[in-house]
């Protein structure tokens, strides 16, 4: 087991390394820091921007394969270069991941148990009407982008302010320029602005959730160990939460584990309409500044987040079920 | 030999001695149904299917028949209501600059619609080929492509499309295979598996040892046996590049002006999303349905082809 997960480790990390590298050339052919650097009023002298292209790595008088050699290499030293603002990417991205994880673990932790409670919720009261609604919403916001869910819910808001009378739900960046300095004052004001983006992650998770996990119960219920507890004695909800639910959460374990890499990718979206400063953002943001050292560290960031969540749901997969392990 | 033909030979041998029926289908001897029928027969059992087929036609009606039937056109500007909320001239109200939104939203559909019914196809075609070719021939070649599909899965797909943006630069014909090269490899790696076992079966030995090529073999053995597979795949693809074409649009990565798309029209009402919500509900409003037909289509034929598939039970 030991030995098959540090090959696998291994092999993620390698991956890793070149998926990046493959970013960063991508980035390189289309991106164009000399046409920005050129572009600076008032003008920049030539021998300055040369200066400062070699300290980008991103000279275009320079070979391609060298430039990503380079990177490839720094990558070791956890070096990921500079920004075009003469930052260090990795200063940067542990900032903005900072800001974006804030953002992602409440939804997801939220969004995945109220998610769980509504599929069991909807296995045990299959077809009822309540069965029905759920499953006929969650389908809608499946069909719904995250970023149209996102200015909807602004629209509900907006309109929720109007009603009530006063602004009770901010939904532009993290905190207020004019927050109030006291602990308490700041929390409520960061609150307030948690509170929409953090909605919008629940329902998105909540949906997909309530579908698994409603199909995990119902291969559960049909069980022949669900009736034999009944026919010990014991109740319906007894047997139901003691042999039914915990069985059922097994398969969702491994499928928390994986979808927290694609909720990542989502969550970007959803940062870049709520104007937060995280990681979608700086994504964005550096490919207008024509900025290839922060486009492959924003790059590089997501994918080993993808791999850590497959990684770990194997891992949880190979140890909840006896039968994967070798 | 087809299954007609056991018909056939069996036809004959159906009375013992006694006197046989001049009737060729005797009573209790159902017809023999195709695979295909089968599914189809369940298919039309479901009415989730035809809710989403029903709605999807009427769809593709309204983007074809209807900026023709429409008295503007996308660039036409009404002097006399800009910014107008829906009203019996302009159903979906009017922009800034007097253009009619409904006749907008018709266009910019037409191009979703293209690219997702273009885009979804090719994605999976690629997915049958690679990876039907990488389990069929096994080896290092099967190797070497697993490991570079898993290269592909582990680069996050929207940060990619956007660094492609420079290539395509407002083309969205290019944006459309671009789209599709980023979107097979799940679907490969299905294939791909399913394909190793199939490799093992005897009727695909059979046709190995009396000679034919592998190309032959995948595509008159391998193929059809992953058929199913293929179509729904195809259809689920439809509306996940529709979803990739309207937030790259969205974000301004994706199709540019003077083309419109359900993704440009989106991002022009963002910003008056608050305060003339029209502008922004109305292709909304089309996008969600539209992705809420073809998921119904996707999930009604994924039970028609395997009942116990447990993904929409119920």
């Amino acid at each position: 087991m030991i030995v098959y997960l540090l090959r696998r480790i291994l092999n993620y990390a390698i991956l890793t390394g070149v998926a990046a590298s493959l970013a960063y050339v991508l980035a390189s052919i289309g991106l164009k820091p000399v046409a920005a650097l050129e572009a600076k009023r008032p003008p920049v002298p030539a021998s300055v921007i040369q200066m400062k292209l070699d300290q980008l790595g991103a000279n275009p008088d320079d070979p391609l394969i060298e430039r990503t050699w380079v990177w490839f290499t720094n990558l070791f030293h956890g070096d990921l270069g500079m920004t075009v603002n003469n930052h260090h990417v990795t200063d940067q991205l542990a900032v903005r991941a900072g800001v974006s994880l804030q953002l992602l673990l409440i939804g997801s932790i939220v969004g995945a148990i109220v998610g769980v409670i509504l599929g069991i919720w909807g296995a045990v009261a299959q077809y009822k009407a309540s069965d029905q609604v759920v499953t006929f919403v969650s389908y809608l916001i499946f069909a719904t982008p995250t970023f149209v869910l996102a200015i909807l819910s602004m629209i509900v808001a907006t309109r929720f302010n109007q009603a009530i009378g006063t602004q009770l739900i901010v939904f532009s960046g993290q905190v207020s320029a004019d927050a109030p300095p006291d602990f308490w004052g700041n929390l409520a004001d960061r609150l307030s602005h948690l509170f929409l983006p953090t909605l919008v992650l629940i329902l998105i998770g909540a949906a997909s959730y309530s579908r698994y996990q409603r199909n995990a119960m119902l291969d559960v219920l049909g069980a022949d160990y669900i009736r034999t507890a009944r026919s010990k004695g014991l109740t319906r909800g007894r047997a139901l939460i003691r042999h039914g639910v915990r069985v059922a959460l097994i398969p969702m374990s491994t499928f928390f584990a994986y979808s927290f890499g694609t909720l990542i990718a989502g969550a970007t979206l959803l940062e870049l309409v709520f104007s937060w400063h995280g990681m979608g953002e700086q994504a964005i943001q550096s490919i207008q500044a024509q900025d290839i050292n922060s486009v492959a560290g924003a790059t590089l960031f997501v994918a080993v987040l993808i791999l850590c969540s497959s990684t770990l749901s194997e891992v949880l997969y190979a140890a909840l079920d006896p039968r994967v392990r070798r | 030999m087809s299954l007609s033909d056991i018909d056939k030979l069996t036809e004959g041998a159906s009375g013992f001695g006694v006197d046989v029926p001049e009737d060729p289908r005797p009573v209790g001897r159902r017809k023999s149904i195709s695979r295909s029928g089968l599914v189809w027969q369940r298919l039309k059992a479901t009415p989730r299917f035809w809710a989403g087929a029903g709605v999807l036609a009427a769809l593709f009606l309204f983007a074809t028949v209807g900026p023709l039937l429409s008295p503007y056109s996308i660039t036409d500007q009404d002097v006399m209501a800009f910014n107008a909320a829906p009203t019996a001239a302009h159903w979906f109200g009017t922009d800034t600059l007097g253009h009619d939104i409904l006749v907008q939203t018709m266009v910019g559909l037409q191009k979703s619609l293209v690219i997702g019914f273009v885009a979804g196809p090719l994605a999976t075609a690629l997915a049958a080929i690679i990876g039907s070719f990488a389990g069929y021939v096994g080896g290092a070649t099967d190797k070497v492509i697993s490991w570079f599909i898993d290269l592909m899965l582990v680069l996050p797909t929207f940060f990619i499309l956007i660094l492609l943006y420079p290539f395509f630069k407002g083309n969205w014909v290019v944006m459309m295979f671009f789209l599709a090269f980023t979107g097979w490899m799940i679907m490969a790696q299905v294939v791909r598996s399913q394909t190793r076992s199939l490799r093992e079966r005897d009727f695909v030995k059979a046709a190995r040892y009396m000679g034919f090529n592998a190309w032959s073999v995948v595509t008159r053995h391998v193929i059809p046996n992953v058929a199913s597979l293929l179509i729904i795949d195809a259809t689920l693809g439809v509306g996940a590049m529709i979803l990739s074409e309207t937030a790259l649009s969205f974000f301004g990565f994706g199709v540019q002006p003077p083309d419109v798309s359900l993704g440009t029209l989106l991002e022009n009402g963002q910003a008056a999303a608050t305060t003339r919500s029209w502008l922004f509900l109305a292709p909304a409003g089309v996008l969600v349905i539209l992705l809420l037909a073809i998921n119904f289509v996707g999930d009604a034929l994924r039970d028609a082809v395997d009942p116990t598939s447990g993904v929409n039970r119920g």
